[in-house]
């Protein structure tokens, strides 16, 4: 048992190390890129073509097809980024950095989308654009903190320092998560409950439901895929005059 | 499938269902343009940093 603890560290270690890590996300994001690009072309058909309109908001509920998968990967990259800082932070593995700063500019572009696509829906189930609600607020509150961990982490003259920075707002920043999801559940909020992480049950019938869930799968797969592409470029900044990337880049 | 009044008039939700899903799909696009475009800059940067080094050598 002893004797296979340092075993294993060193494999954790050895395929943390950057060149590992570069190869691997470069085989990894042409397989995460066709996964994406399969899931949201039917996903997208099913929503908008085949998935029934809802016996309440008609036609208008087709927006949770790209809404719910953007909030989801917003709260997923920050988590993301809030647990790769802290190994970083903690194990002082550099590329757990590296993969906190891939992450934070995907995770603000999906938290503005469902911002804006959240209000565009609000506008006519709501008749309002915009309401301080607490799913609402909390969610502008998680772009808040995207921005705030990016700033800080370009702040620094000394990227170290820069990143150690950003990783401590981050994890003080993800108890924000949980408030996100819960938020519907808490407080009185305009925002409808959950639809999809009910346990067993999902409050929506099976021709509403796969669309949705091929949509989730390929926003996760093009999560994967641009984190990848993102965490090359993060991985070569840092490790520029590393032996290693002479081969690499020539590559 | 969707209601009458035809696809594109989304039973008279277009002005909101295809901005929505315009503005995701633009999201979608600015994230794997952007992310190719660091990777290609980052591999630029590097391929300099080498030169350089190859230089004062």
């Amino acid at each position: 048992m002893n004797g296979s603890a340092p075993g294993m560290w060193t494999w954790f270690y050895r395929l943390a190390s950057p060149p590992s890590v570069y190869r691997t996300a470069g085989t990894l994001t042409p397989w995460l890129l066709t996964g994406a690009a399969l899931a949201i072309g039917i996903g997208t058909l099913g929503g908008l073509k085949f998935a029934p309109p809802d016996y309440q908001q008609g036609d208008a509920f087709r927006i949770i097809y790209v809404h719910a998968p953007s909030a989801w990967l917003s709260l997923f990259a920050y988590t993301t980024m809030a647990v790769a800082g802290a190994i970083g932070l903690i194990w002082r593995i550099k590329v757990g950095h590296a993969v906190a700063a891939a992450s934070a500019p995907i995770g603000a572009s999906f938290t503005l989308s469902a911002l804006v696509t959240g209000s565009l829906w609000g506008r006519p189930m709501w008749g309002t654009y915009w309401a301080w609600d607490p799913r609402l607020t909390s969610e502008l509150i998680l772009l808040f903190l995207y921005v705030g961990v990016m700033s800080l982490r370009s702040a620094f003259e000394d990227p170290g320092r820069g990143d150690r920075a950003a990783a401590l707002l981050s994890i003080v920043g993800v108890v924000n998560v949980p408030i996100v999801h819960y938020s519907v559940v808490w407080w009185n909020s305009l925002h409808q409950g959950a639809t999809v992480a009910k346990i067993g049950k999902p409050a929506m019938p099976v021709s509403m439901l796969w669309p949705l869930l091929c949509m989730f799968v390929g926003f996760m797969c093009f999560y994967g895929a641009v984190l990848c592409m993102r965490l090359r470029g993060e991985v070569l900044n840092r490790e520029r005059q590393a032996a290693w990337v002479r081969e690499a880049v020539n590559s | 499938m969707t209601t009458g009044g035809g696809f594109w008039s989304m039973g008279g939700y277009a002005r909101f269902v295809w901005p929505c899903f315009a503005f995701a799909f633009g999201v979608l696009g600015w994230n794997a343009w952007s992310a190719r475009r660091f990777h290609v800059e980052a591999k630029k940067r590097a391929v300099r940093a080498l030169a350089m080094m190859g230089e004062s050598r």
